[in-house]
């Protein structure tokens, strides 16, 4: 134990760092001041008014002010709106992953990190990161939920099971600094911790070409892609039993349902793992899941190559079959655009 | 009206901490209809989960409601609606001091919920058979399976827990036959009978809902 | 019929010592089958005093665990069952009945002038379903225990625990019950039972506290009954609700638990403060300043305590938007507890002060609510939330609270109503001391722990990194003097039973209808049933009250 590292607060080692402590400060002063000023008046009255022998054996009969009453629940609301306020804003700016960020991704698992670059290097419960580059990990869970945690960045998110979560930061300060899992997870929760290493932007370079780098993601999930047979049905050119694959991550798309939505991350994890829940207009289920067949880790990287597949020469729109009509894309037109 | 002194003579039927009949009975109800308000949020919760799966799968919902037999599901709620008249009878007969009113509205209030819980007997059977319980004995092959497993856990939880309300109503009332018999119950106090009346309305009002929430929907043409 | 028996004895013949609740009946059957709501609250006072020290033993091996960064004391595996059990058995069998099921129990019919509570047959079936669900979650702790932490977050208490999860999770439910039935007792016995004049208006602001609690028991308590029986369903036959491996969801589990866990937190609170308006009261011989204002922001706390569960899910992928609305309304939750605090401050101004030992515990109450709800308006905070979230900055808050505060209310209480439930007085000297030690071994215990949080140390960690230690022994040191603080007043109340000065009707000269029958009470309550007049106040002092006539409003 030694008192001459004692610290009030961890450093400060991301770009949302000091905007959280600027906040907490101006939330600490508001409540000590408050605190204090009411041990104060406390302490100030319990002497003040204390019975004395000569005194008034009883208090003096004033009922209530509804002018006060009026000012002193005003005043409270005034300040706590404003917290609110500037924690919102602190909060949104977390939450609003930059489309430019490098593209990390993280599993939690019972009870260890993973860690993967984009440039393909894994780690276990360590990461090294550059200064300065904006970064966004995005997660998931092999079993039960965790929690990603780095003081030093101030920032937090919770690590689920079956759906992705991510977070981002950008890095200020070389260093090397706490991870932690923040969310109870069984026996080893407490040694579900490692150290995220900030490096200055040439070192990070000289680490990740000293290392073993292995595939991409994206490397990673087109041998997945190959070696589970998605190219059977998955054609570039919309000539296989299912939707191609080219160019879709992102974009709308219709469903069988008749709704429209986003082919994000989320969704193709979906398809992947329950092909039959939300089915694509104009295809029948034919595909099986693969539940179970492939890791968290490989649907991750099936996704990474998903996005890195441009989307083919002719415009992708899948085709609504005429109702009672035989169900497949061969059958219409591949210049058909949807309205 | 309590005297000043505190032996009182009480009237039969009255509690004594209560001073008149009419306290005791406002009290009784208040209690019941309070008791009834935690009830509503208790199958709420179940409601709430029903409501946000369904929102997840609501094909998958459709396509197990229609594995579920709305023949029988329209038959007991009938039956339900027949023991809630069954039920008033009863009240009735102790507000207006028929013994046999009462005793007869009871037994019909019995018998129409063995008859229900009996139909569902027969139906948890089929879906055993038809291999549909969660966890225990499910089977199912096509799309869908994971939202049917849902529905069919919801299905499962949500009857099984109206049934287990309708078990311990139709036990109380056998515990009620022998005082009903005896004459316990007056048009002055009958506040047992009154309040169980409501319990058990209120259960059938769940059923109401769970009806058309798990059965109905079959009937959806998607 | 006891009823008889009861009437006879509550008129001895004179020169016989006086008959009352306590004395009219010995042997084990008329406790355990009584209906009268004072043995019913002694009954839960004993109860509850065990499992506090169960409790707190556990909080005892936790804090001696977390002296050292290594774990040298416990295996993991019995660290989470120690966190677990101390979470269950301090929220569920201590904190959630204390007050309303001891205090409330005995003091609320007294209060309004009634002879019992609305529904005494139901009193006694909830001190059992008390009973019944904690010795089964006693039972499961003894052979083998849980350790999904008290908030049994999914999918680990559903699948991946290999602890008794299920039957924690029936006693946890059984002891609901015992929640719902008080809940609904009160509120019957409030709207029906209170004697002629006295008006909604002209209740002492400890029943209308407990209204306000009642409400949340009986709406929310159920909720965390169907939860429990969800995750006993999934946890036995793999119903699937909450465990996306077979198409549940986690985040469904936490909106469904929280939405009964935070308005708890209220019902843990709210008779607190209802405690601390009845001392600030007699021992300022003053009105609560601004009444009206105070009873409605009980009503407040309770409706705006059920709209703010998501505060609890701001990092759990609810959704942005999800999460401003919830800070927005967590912070207005704020707004009736500072009115409350202000008005005691009120109170306080022009005062005539008595420096008791319930004042004490008051004063302490106020001093460190203030500081955990500050500290919760922090939490609230979104940007402030990310940081701190599940780290020792929300023990150190919901102790501030639950112990510094609520604790502290309940043992106000039970200084300032023991004259009242026995019969006795105690010592003034060991009294004061303790609470006291109390405060001071309170603030070391929790205060070191706000640092900890934004220093980064997670909860429920039983290893941690070296620089935390500083912090951690400080907390320990301080766990130590409280427990000396709680353990005092154990022996100088049991020694004042036998030897206790014999305290009379009205030790405090204190308004109240309590105050104005024996100690203890005679069985019925009051040998003459209460009659208000038109103009009676709840906290009339006037110098007349002092020399012992009867109050001119009791007519």
């Amino acid at each position: 134990m030694s008192f001459s590292d004692f610290q009030l607060i961890p450093d400060g080692a991301s770009t949302l760092a000091s905007k959280v402590d600027a906040l907490y400060f101006f939330a600490l002063a508001v409540s000590a001041f408050f605190s204090l000023l009411i041990a104060v008046l406390i302490f100030f009255f319990f002497v003040r008014y204390r019975r004395r022998i000569d005194g008034p054996q009883v208090g003096e009969r004033i009922h209530g002010s509804t002018p006060l009453e009026i000012v002193w629940s005003a005043i409270p609301f005034v300040i706590t709106m404003v917290m609110f306020v500037w924690g919102a804003m602190v909060y949104y700016e977390k939450s609003q992953v930059p489309a430019d960020a490098e593209e990390f991704l993280a599993t939690g698992k019972q009870w260890m990190w993973k860690f993967q670059h984009p440039e393909g290097h894994r780690e276990i419960n360590a990461l090294h990161v550059p200064v300065g580059k904006r970064i966004r990990i995005t997660m998931t869970s092999e079993d039960v939920i965790h929690s990603l945690f780095i003081p030093a960045f101030r920032i937090k998110q919770d690590v689920l099971p079956g759906r992705y979560t991510t977070l981002w930061f950008e890095a200020t300060r070389p260093g090397t600094y706490h991870l932690f899992c923040a969310e109870y997870c069984g026996a080893e929760h407490s040694r579900m911790i490692g150290s995220v290493y900030v490096m200055e932007q040439d070192d990070y370079q000289d680490w990740l070409s000293g290392g073993r780098s292995g595939l991409t993601p994206a490397e990673s999930g087109a041998a997945l892609f190959t070696q589970h047979a998605c190219d059977t049905c998955h054609k570039e050119q919309r000539t296989g039993r299912g939707p191609s694959l080219h160019g879709i991550a992102g974009q709308q798309v219709r469903l069988a349902s008749g709704r429209t939505l986003t082919r994000d991350d989320a969704y193709l994890r979906q398809s992947i793992v329950h092909p039959g829940a939300e089915l694509v207009a104009g295809y029948p289920l034919l595909m099986p899941t693969f539940q179970g067949q492939i890791t968290e880790e490989g649907i991750l990287h099936l996704i990474a190559y998903l996005k890195s597949l441009s989307a083919p020469a002719a415009e992708y729109s899948p085709p609504i079959p005429p109702e009672g009509a035989e169900q497949g894309p061969s059958s219409a037109d591949p210049s058909e655009v949807n309205p | 009206m309590s005297e000043t002194s505190s032996v009182t003579v009480h009237a039969p039927g009255l509690a004594h901490h209560f001073d008149s009949y009419e306290q005791q009975k406002e009290t009784s109800l208040l209690g019941m209809w309070l008791f009834l308000v935690q009830e509503v949020m208790f199958f709420g919760g179940l409601f709430v989960t029903y409501v946000y799966y369904r929102s997840l799968y609501p094909h998958a919902f459709n396509v197990g409601a229609r594995e579920l037999d709305v023949l029988w599901g329209t038959v007991n709620t009938g039956v339900l609606l027949l023991s809630s008249f069954t039920m008033v009878v009863a009240v009735m007969g102790a507000k207006h001091g028929s013994r046999g009113g009462l005793l007869a509205g009871l037994w019909g209030t019995i018998g129409f919920g063995l008859l229900f819980l009996g139909i569902k007997y027969v139906e948890y059977s089929s879906k055993w058979e038809h291999q549909l319980v969660p966890g225990l004995n499910f089977d199912w092959h096509g799309e869908a399976a994971r939202g049917i497993e849902i529905f069919f856990s919801l299905y499962f939880g949500m009857t099984g827990m109206h049934a287990l309300h309708m078990v311990v109503g139709i036990a109380i009332m056998f515990f009620m036959l022998r005082p009903a018999a005896r004459g316990k119950w007056t048009p002055e106090n009958h506040n047992f009978v009154e309040g169980f009346g409501l319990y058990w309305h209120f259960v059938d009002i769940v059923w109401i809902f769970l009806f058309p929430f798990l059965y109905l929907i079959g009937l959806a043409s998607e | 019929m006891s009823t008889n028996v009861a009437a006879e004895a509550s008129h001895p013949a004179p020169g016989d010592k006086p008959v009352h609740y306590l004395n009219w009946a010995y042997g084990v059957r008329s406790w355990l089958l009584t209906t009268d709501h004072k043995r019913i609250g002694i009954l839960y006072l004993i109860s509850i005093t065990f499992f506090f020290f169960i409790g707190g033993i556990y909080a005892t091996l936790i804090r001696l665990e977390l002296l050292t960064p290594q774990a040298d004391l416990v295996q993991p595996d019995t660290y989470n069952r120690l966190f677990t059990m101390h979470g269950i058995m301090m929220i569920f069998f201590f904190l959630i009945p204390s007050i309303p099921a001891v205090l409330g129990n005995f003091c609320i019919p007294l209060m309004i002038g009634a002879k019992d509570v609305a529904f005494p047959k139901l009193n006694l079936a909830s001190w059992y379903m008390f009973m019944i669900g904690s010795t089964m979650a006693m039972f499961s702790l003894i052979t083998g225990g849980v350790d999904t932490g008290w908030t049994f977050y999914t999918p680990f208490s559903t699948t991946y625990s290999n602890t008794y999860v299920a039957p924690v999770a029936i006693g946890i439910f059984v002891n609901g019950f015992s929640s719902i039935f008080t809940g609904v007792n009160f509120m019957a016995t409030i709207h029906r039972m209170r004697a002629p004049g006295m008006t909604w208006f002209k209740l002492p602001l400890f029943v209308w506290s407990h209204y306000a609690t009642s409400l949340i028991m009986v709406l929310g308590t159920p909720v965390l009954a169907i939860t429990l029986v969800l995750v006993a369903l999934e946890r036995l036959f793999h119903f699937g609700f909450f465990d996306p491996a077979y198409g549940g969801d986690p985040v469904l589990f936490q909106h469904l638990f929280w939405f009964y866990s935070h308005p708890a937190v209220y019902i843990m609170i709210l008779p607190g403060m209802g405690v601390v308006s009845e001392i600030i009261a007699a021992f300022s011989r003053k009105p609560v300043f601004g009444y009206r204002f105070v009873a409605f922001a009980s009503l407040g706390i309770a409706a705006i305590g059920f709209l703010v569960w998501g505060h609890h899910l701001f990092l759990s992928s609810q959704g942005v938007y999800a999460g401003m609305i919830f800070s927005a309304i967590s912070m207005m939750v704020a707004v009736p507890s500072a009115v409350k605090v202000f008005n005691w401050m009120a109170t306080l101004f022009r005062g005539s002060i008595e420096y008791s030992t319930p004042m004490f515990y008051a004063l302490g109450f106020i001093g460190l609510f203030v500081i955990g709800g500050l500290t919760g308006v922090m939490l609230a905070t979104l940007g402030i939330d990310i940081h701190v979230h599940d780290t020792y900055f929300v023990v150190a808050h919901f102790h501030y609270i639950m112990v510094g505060s609520a604790v502290m209310g309940y043992l106000g209480g039970l200084h300032y109503w023991w004259p009242k439930i026995t019969g006795r007085l105690y010592s003034g000297f060991w009294s004061h001391l303790s609470a006291l030690l109390i405060f001071l071994g309170f603030n070391l215990t929790f205060f070191p722990q706000f640092l900890l949080g934004y220093l980064g140390m997670p909860r429920r960690y039983h290893v941690y990194p070296e620089e935390f230690q500083v912090l951690h022994v400080l907390s320990t040191a301080g766990a130590s003097v409280l427990a000396v603080g709680y353990v005092i007043p154990l022996v100088y109340f049991l020694w004042s039973l036998k030897w206790g000065r014999v305290a009379g009707d009205n030790p405090w000269q204190a308004a109240g209808l309590e105050w104005h029958t024996s100690s203890p009470p005679p069985v019925h309550n009051f040998t003459t049933p209460p009659v208000l007049a038109p103009d009676a106040e709840p906290y009339h002092y006037d110098e007349e009250l002092l020399t012992g006539t009867p109050s001119p409003e009791l007519a």
